[in-house]
C-alpha cells in the first residue's frame, strides 16, 4: 500500500509519526459470559423504556392528555406521570442535567468509562446493530471472508437483508422519538395514514439517518474520535477507579498453550496468557487490552468474558483480565495485596451532590405552588388623578391555575390604606370589596386591575403593595410585590 | 504558476507540490476528498434544478418565474387572508353581541381587548398617548373626567361619529369666545374666571368682585356647565369641579379659555374602521377605568 511506503519514507526522513492512518475495519466476535449478560439486560431495559414508554397511559382527567410521558410543545406543557411542568418551571431540567452530569462523574470515579460500555446510546444501538449483522452475515470469520468475496447473489442478498433490518431499527428509533411529543396512538395512526404533521416526518428522517449512520457505520469511531467524554473522563479519573485491566504479572510471559506448558514443566517462568487473541477479537473498539489501559477502551468487559471462557477451557482460574485499579497494579508490582476502595471522599461527594440536588428538586416539586400570580404596573401613565382627587393605578395581573379543574381566587391588595378600592375589569363577583377571579383548568387568565386610593389619603410617591390571591377551596395563597404610585403632593 | 513539466515531490510526505512557495514553505498538492468533491457537484446540479423550478434570475424588467409558479407575495397574501378569516369568527360575534354582554364571555372579551389595543396603538395613540393618558388638549382616557360620557355606550358613540368632526351625527358643542367676540369685557372675564377659580380650590386674585363673577357665571355659563359647575355631558361641557382640566387648571388657563376657547376635534371612525374594531376599541378604552 502506498501509505506504507510513505510512512517508511517519512521514517527515513526523520519523522517518527504519521498524521493519518486509514481506519481499520473491526469485526467484533460474539462472546458470552457475565458481562455480556449484563449488557443484554441493560439493552432490553433501556431500549424497552425508550420504545414503549410513550404508550403508557396516565389518567389526568377529561381536559388533560392521558399520556404518561409527554412533551406538549403546542400547549407548552411537559408531563411525567403525576408531574406537570409549565414553561416557567423548566429549571427542573437544569436539576436533571446536574444530576446526570454528577452521576456520570460518580460512575467515572467508580469504574472509569463504564457509562460508555453499558449505557451510552451509541454503545447500545451499535450492540443491537452488531447482533443483526451477526445473525445475517455470521460471526467474525464469516464476515471477514464475506467482505473479501467477490460480488455474488448470496453476498448482495445478505447485504440487503442486513441494511433492511438496520433501517427498520433506525426508523423505529426515529419514530419512537416523535411519539414523546404527541399522543402516541393518535400519532402512530396519523403516520400510517400520512396525515401526521410534516415536522414529525422530518424528525423521523433525521433520527433514522443518524441512527443508521452512527450505529451501522461509525460505531467505535464515534467513541474514539467524536465523543468528548473520553478526554474529559481521562482528566477526571483517579488511580482508585476500576478499569478493565490485564493482570500482566500473572499472564506474562505469554506464549502458546503448548509452549507455556513446556516451560512450566521445566520450572521456567510461564504466564497464564496463551496468546489466543480472543480478548482482542471480541473487543468492539479493536483494543488489545494486554497493552495496558487505552483511550479507546470503553470498559464494556467483553474481553473479560472472552478470556474467562479461555481460562475455564484450559483449566486455569478466571480473572486474568478483570476490573482493577491503577493503584492495585502498582501494589502488585510491589508485592502487596490489592485493595478496593469504592467508598472514598470523591465518590461520597458525588453521591452527596446527587442526593442533595435530587432532594431539592423533590422538595420544590412537592411544595410548588399550583397557582401563580404576576403583576405588571401600567407604565403610561403610572398613575391617574381622578376628578375628586383620588389616585388610581392600573395593573395587568396574570393568574395561573395549574390544577386540572377550574378554581376561584380572591384578590387582595395589601399595604394600602383601608379605603382603597380594588376593581378587576370584567369581573363582577367580589367578597368584601375583593374581586373573585375564576380561572379555568390548567390555564392562565389576564385581568386589568384598578386600585384607587381616595384623595384625602396622603400617600408617598411610591407605596410598596402586595397582591395576594387566596384560593377559595384549599386556601392556597400566592403573592406578588409591586408599588402604588401617587403624585408628589405637599 | 506551477511548472507543469517539472513536478516536484516533497521529500517528507512524498506528495507532489503545486510549485507555490512562500518563504521556503511549499504547498503540497493534496486533492480534495472525494465525498467533498461529489457534494460540490451535487450543489451545482441542485442550483440548476432550482433555477428551473423557482424564480431566480433577474431580467431587465421582470424575472424568471420558474415552472412551479412559486410566489411568496401570493403566499403572504393568502396567509394574511387566512388570519383575517380566522379572526372574522370572533369579529362577527363581537358585532352581534351587545356591548354590555361582551364582558360576560371571557374569550370574546380577551379577543376584543387585544383587538382594541392594537387598533388603539394604530389610530388613537397619536393624540391620546400610548396608554391613553392624553396631554393638554387631548383628553386623558384613564381618568374619570368624561366630557361626553364614559359609559360603554357613550364611548362607542364618540368613537363612531367623532367630536366636532364632519360626520352628520358628530357630537357637537362649542364654547362661545366671550372675549374675542366681545360678549364679555376684560373685567367681566376676570371676575367670572376668579369666581370659578375660587370654587374649584384655586386662589382667586385679590380685589376682584367674586359676587359679580357669580352673577356673570349664572347668566352666561350655567346653562352649559351647570348651576354648581358640575358640567353637562349632553352638550359636552366638562365639569369644572374636576381635578383634571383639558386645557390646564390655573387661573391663566381659565381666563384664556373664556377669552378664546379652544375646541378640539376628534375624527369619526365609522367608515374608516370596521364595526367590530370600533366596538373592540370601546371595550379597550373603557377598560382603562371607564367613568360616567
Ligand atoms: S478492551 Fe475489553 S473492555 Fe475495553 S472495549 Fe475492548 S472488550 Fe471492552
Ligand atoms: S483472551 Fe486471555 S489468554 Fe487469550 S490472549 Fe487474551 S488475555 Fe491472553
Amino acid at each position: 500500500m502506498s501509505t506504507d511506503t510513505e510512512t517508511h519514507q517519512a521514517g527515513q526522513a526523520g519523522q517518527t509519526e504519521t498524521w493519518f492512518e486509514a481506519a481499520k475495519k473491526i469485526y467484533p466476535m460474539a462472546t458470552h459470559g457475565k458481562f455480556r449478560r449484563i449488557k443484554w439486560g441493560l439493552l432490553f431495559l433501556t431500549l424497552g423504556i425508550y420504545y414503549f414508554l410513550p404508550f403508557i397511559r396516565y389518567d389526568r382527567g377529561p381536559d388533560a392528555p392521558s399520556q404518561a410521558v409527554l412533551v406538549d410543545m403546542e400547549n407548552r406543557r411537559a408531563y411525567f406521570f403525576f408531574i406537570e411542568i409549565w414553561p416557567q418551571e423548566v429549571y427542573y431540567l437544569t436539576g436533571l442535567l446536574i444530576i446526570a452530569a454528577v452521576a456520570l462523574f460518580l460512575m467515572n470515579a467508580v469504574a472509569g468509562r463504564i457509562w460508555c460500555g453499558y449505557l451510552c446510546p451509541q454503545t447500545v444501538w451499535t450492540d443491537l446493530f452488531l447482533w443483526v449483522e451477526r445473525k445475517v452475515e455470521g460471526d467474525r470469520r464469516e464476515r471477514m471472508a464475506l467482505d473479501k468475496e467477490p460480488l455474488s447473489f448470496g453476498k448482495v442478498r445478505k447485504r440487503i437483508t442486513k441494511h433492511f433490518f438496520w433501517l427498520m431499527i433506525a426508523w423505529w428509533t426515529g419514530g419512537a422519538w416523535v411519539l414523546y411529543f404527541n399522543d402516541a396512538p393518535t400519532l402512530v395512526w396519523q403516520l400510517l395514514t400520512f396525515q401526521a404533521p410534516m415536522v414529525a416526518y422530518v424528525w423521523i428522517a433525521i433520527l433514522t439517518s443518524t441512527t443508521y449512520l452512527l450505529a451501522g457505520f461509525m460505531r467505535e469511531q464515534v467513541c474514539i474520535y467524536m465523543c468528548p467524554w473520553p478526554r474529559i473522563q481521562a482528566a477526571l479519573t483517579d488511580e482508585k477507579a476500576l478499569n478493565v485491566t490485564y493482570l500482566w504479572d500473572r499472564g506474562e510471559p505469554r506464549g502458546s498453550l503448548k509452549q507455556n506448558r513446556k516451560l512450566a514443566e521445566q520450572g521456567m517462568p510461564a504466564g497464564d496468557c496463551i496468546d489466543c487473541y480472543q480478548c482482542f477479537q471480541v473487543c468492539p473498539t479493536g483494543v488489545d487490552i494486554r497493552k495496558g489501559m487505552q483511550l479507546d477502551c470503553i470498559q464494556c468487559g467483553l474481553c473479560i468474558d472472552a478470556c474467562d471462557n479461555v481460562m475455564t477451557k484450559i483449566g486455569k482460574p478466571t480473572g486474568l483480565i478483570g476490573y482493577d485499579t491503577d493503584e492495585n497494579i502498582q501494589r502488585r508490582i510491589e508485592g502487596k495485596e490489592p485493595v478496593y476502595e469504592i467508598v472514598r471522599p470523591r465518590t461520597i461527594i458525588y453521591a452527596a451532590v446527587i442526593v442533595l440536588v435530587g432532594a431539592i428538586m423533590l422538595f420544590t416539586l412537592l411544595n410548588r405552588d399550583f397557582a401563580d400570580i404576576s403583576v405588571l404596573h401600567d407604565r403610561n401613565p403610572v398613575f391617574v388623578e381622578l376628578s375628586d382627587g383620588s389616585v388610581r393605578n392600573g395593573y395587568t395581573v396574570r393568574l395561573s391555575n395549574k390544577r386540572l379543574h377550574s378554581r376561584s381566587f380572591m384578590l387582595h391588595v395589601e399595604g394600602m390604606p383601608p379605603n382603597t378600592s380594588v376593581e378587576a375589569i370584567g369581573v363582577d363577583t367580589s367578597f368584601a370589596g375583593r374581586p373573585i377571579l375564576e380561572v379555568g383548568p390548567d390555564t392562565t387568565r389576564e385581568v386589568r386591575v384598578l386600585v384607587t386610593s381616595p384623595g384625602w389619603e396622603k400617600l408617598p410617591p411610591s407605596t410598596p403593595v402586595t397582591f395576594r390571591i387566596t384560593e377559595s377551596v384549599m386556601g392556597e395563597v400566592v403573592t406578588a410585590k409591586d408599588t402604588f404610585k401617587a403624585p408628589d403632593r405637599p | 504558476m506551477a511548472d507543469i513539466h517539472n513536478k516536484e515531490i516533497d521529500q517528507v510526505s512524498g506528495v507532489e507540490t503545486t510549485g507555490h512557495e512562500w518563504d521556503g514553505l511549499k504547498e503540497l498538492n493534496n486533492p480534495l476528498p472525494k465525498w467533498w468533491l461529489y457534494l460540490f457537484y451535487v450543489t451545482i446540479v441542485w442550483a440548476v434544478i432550482y433555477w428551473v423550478l423557482y424564480p431566480s434570475w433577474p431580467l431587465i424588467s421582470s424575472y424568471t418565474t420558474g415552472i412551479l409558479g412559486a410566489n411568496q407575495r401570493a403566499e403572504a397574501i393568502a396567509a394574511y387572508e387566512e388570519v383575517i378569516a380566522g379572526r372574522s369568527e370572533f369579529a362577527d360575534k363581537v358585532v352581534a353581541t351587545p356591548l354590555e354582554d361582551i364582558g360576560k364571555d371571557q374569550q370574546l372579551l380577551q379577543f376584543a381587548l387585544a383587538n382594541g389595543q392594537a387598533a388603539f396603538g394604530d389610530n388613537c395613540a397619536p393624540c391620546h398617548g400610548g396608554g391613553g393618558a392624553g396631554s393638554e388638549g387631548y383628553p386623558n382616557l384613564q381618568d374619570d373626567t368624561w366630557i361626553w360620557g364614559g359609559t360603554l355606550e357613550d364611548i362607542h358613540t364618540s368613537l363612531q361619529y367623532g367630536i366636532r368632526s364632519d360626520h352628520d351625527e358628530a357630537r357637537f358643542g362649542e364654547m362661545p369666545a366671550f372675549g374675542r367676540d366681545e360678549l364679555l369685557t376684560g373685567e367681566e372675564i376676570d371676575q367670572v374666571a376668579n369666581f370659578v377659580a375660587s370654587r374649584v380650590g384655586l386662589t382667586a386674585e385679590e380685589g376682584v368682585d367674586l359676587a359679580a363673577g357669580q352673577t356673570l357665571y349664572a347668566d352666561n355659563c350655567a346653562a352649559c356647565h351647570g348651576e354648581s359647575l358640575e358640567g353637562i355631558q349632553e352638550v359636552g361641557a366638562p365639569s369644572l369641579m374636576s381635578a383634571n382640566y383639558l386645557y390646564g387648571k390655573s387661573l391663566a388657563d381659565i381666563k384664556a379659555q373664556i377669552d378664546t376657547p379652544r375646541n378640539g376635534v376628534m375624527p369619526a371612525w365609522a367608515g374608516r374602521l370596521d364595526p367590530a374594531t370600533i366596538k373592540s376599541l370601546t371595550l379597550y378604552v373603557h377598560s382603562f377605568g371607564g367613568g360616567i
